[in-house]
């Protein structure tokens, strides 16, 4: 079974159909990448997996369960993460306190009042920093960190409460060449306990951490499959072709 | 609205400032470094308060009185809007509702007991709030800003209204005549004693809600103030937490609504109307939002000031009132005391308590 599937997905906002029966399907462990021209909806569909859109029509699936009419508070108990494409770091908090904050997100009411997990949170919280190359500005406030650092910042959020899917929109976006570089470092070891679903511009990027491929085409998928059968595609050459 | 905008402001100031320049890192770090302004702040308006009725006289110790009860009903906003950024503009209900609640207990009743009063005031302000609360905020998805505004606005109003008609409740009249508040025999008047007792609540309850928003739950309340929807997405339940904080936001606006009837010795509409809402709003933008010892000095210093110019300048005094609170919301929308606060400061942090690290105590 895979871990996640999206089927005859759906989306119209008035007269514009944003999706029209694309679907997804992302096995344990895989880091599937989606592309597509601007306006195919690769952001969409990706909102309606993690419940910021609910669609039209159509099925997600996630570990065997229908989430479709889940809330973003659901999806993210039953496992599944979300990296927003604009980052939304908490800026006035610390880098200390971001990360703290989304890993207590599973803490009871009682031991959040009486701080009771805090100490206990501590390792973890400096763990991911230090994963993340933050641990020197743990007590800054996030708002001064760089574009790059603030996205790594907000992966590192995403991974706090341990998801098994992780869904990335546009990690890379206004980064440097090199941190690209270490962006594409930084997530290959989540890959022993966590999917990706990633929505990128960069295809170089895509290509180097992606296992499998999905392209969308004005609303519906293109073509499905590894990254070598997607580089051979006819058509999904012809489209990118066509827009460079 | 002006909360509002005072909330934008404050995210886009971060972000200017923020822009990932290594030039921002410096403020930070040297706001970090001061870190003592609050305790000094929460000190000094401590003492200030204790040798009060020693120098006052005693009309203006049953005003300063007067003035304590409304700075714990401040405190009650600021949890509300100045920590989970929940805009109520019906803040003065839950006030309102259980100052009239225990004035029924004592003209119907007789029930004048400090023992039985202020619970009971907390007990109805409680209810009020889970009510209207529960009504406007447990959606399944997040309510709107516009929705929780309103709705309690009409709240506020709609009570107001029901008093003003309501013959049991006295209409416009409301309840006069309350006998004071009493602990065995002794009798609670007006007057220094008065002071002290409820300068020593709103102090316990000061406390309390110091101790909560700097808790792991205060971290929580800063994520919803900030961005609900990414809270939401850690799987946080956001709508949850907004309740509890306004139920314990109502809880404390009708401990302060019971000492509040019996001090002034009668109830009217008014206490629980949109003026009076608004009044709390002003209270808490002005001496600055999510500080807790904001609120308490706006209090002291709108109310201070009013009672000054309207002795001075019986005619035009509420315009000159007018411009100085909007002259403070434009120039400080962080209220006054950002005039010695640092962001740094306000906002905290929440962490691991660095005592605990360094002789190795782990918390039982």
């Amino acid at each position: 079974m895979p871990l996640l599937e999206a089927q005859g997905i759906s989306k119209v906002f008035g007269k514009l159909t944003a999706l029209d029966g694309a679907g997804l399907t992302v096995d344990e462990n895989e880091f599937h990448g989606l592309i597509g021209p601007n306006g195919s909806g690769k952001s969409t569909l990706m909102k309606c997996v993690a419940g910021a859109e609910v669609p039209t029509t159509g099925k997600v699936s996630f570990v065997n369960t229908d989430i479709t009419a889940f809330t973003p508070t659901e999806r993210a108990r039953a496992g599944m993460s979300l990296k927003f494409q604009i980052t939304s770091v908490l800026p006035t908090l610390t880098l200390y306190d971001n990360i703290l904050l989304a890993l207590q997100a599973h803490s009871s009411l009682f031991d959040l009042v009486l701080s009771r997990t805090r100490n206990r949170l501590h390792d973890q919280v400096m763990t991911m920093l230090a994963q993340f190359r933050l641990a020197d500005r743990a007590h800054d406030a996030a708002a001064a960190l760089s574009h790059g650092q603030q996205q790594w910042l907000e992966i590192a959020m995403a991974l706090a409460g341990r998801p098994r899917l992780l869904l990335l929109d546009e990690p890379t976006g206004g980064m440097s060449l090199e941190e690209r570089r270490v962006t594409g470092e930084l997530l290959q070891p989540i890959k022993q306990h966590c999917s990706l679903v990633i929505v990128e511009h960069d295809l170089d990027f895509i290509r180097d951490i992606c296992d499998r491929l999905t392209v969308l085409d004005q609303g519906k998928v293109l073509a499905s499959g590894t990254v070598a059968e997607i580089q051979a595609n006819k058509s999904v050459q012809e489209i990118y072709l066509r827009r460079a | 609205m002006s909360g509002a905008r005072e909330a934008v402001a404050r995210i886009s100031e971060d972000v200017v400032t923020g822009e990932g320049l290594p030039a921002a890192r410096a403020p930070v770090q040297q706001a970090s470094a001061g870190w003592k302004v609050l305790p000094i702040v929460e000190g000094l308006v401590l003492m200030i308060a204790l040798v009060l009725p020693w120098v006052l006289q005693d009309y203006l110790t049953v005003f300063a009185t007067r003035v304590v009860i409304l700075a714990l009903f401040a405190l009650s906003f600021d949890l509300v809007w100045g920590y989970a950024g929940i805009m109520s503009f019906g803040q003065a209900l839950f006030f309102g509702a259980a100052g009239y609640g225990v004035a029924l207990l004592a003209r119907d009743l007789n029930v004048t007991s400090i023992l039985l009063i202020l619970p009971a005031g907390t007990l109805i302000g409680l209810t009020a709030s889970l009510l209207l609360g529960g009504f406007l905020l447990l959606g399944r998805y997040p309510s709107s800003v516009i929705f929780v505004s309103l709705g309690t606005l009409t709240g506020s109003y709609a009570a107001d209204r029901l008093a003003r008609g309501w013959y049991y409740l006295g209409g416009q009249n409301g309840i006069p005549s309350i006998p004071p508040l009493t602990l065995g025999s002794y009798e609670f008047e007006e007057g220094p004693i008065y002071y002290y007792m409820v300068l020593g609540i709103l102090v316990v309850v000061y406390l309390l809600c110091r101790f909560l928003v700097r808790s792991q739950f205060g971290l929580a309340l800063a994520g919803l103030r900030e961005n609900e929807q990414r809270i939401a997405f850690f799987g946080y339940k956001a709508q949850h937490l907004k309740a509890i904080i306004f139920a314990v936001g109502g809880t404390i606006a009708g401990l302060a609504g019971s000492l509040y009837a019996f001090h002034e010795g009668f109830v009217w509409p008014n206490m629980l109307g949109v003026v009076f809402s608004t009044q709390v709003v002003l209270y808490v933008l002005f001496g600055g939002s999510g500080t807790l010892i904001g609120a308490v000095i706006g209090t002291v210093i709108i109310e201070g000031v009013s009672f000054w110019l309207s002795d001075n300048y019986r005619d035009v005094w509420p315009i000159i009132l007018g411009v100085l609170l909007l002259l403070v919301i434009m120039f400080r929308p962080l209220g006054l005391v950002s005039f010695v606060l640092g962001e740094r400061e306000r906002v905290g942090s929440f962490g691991k308590a660095p005592k605990s690290k360094e002789t190795g105590h782990a918390a039982p």
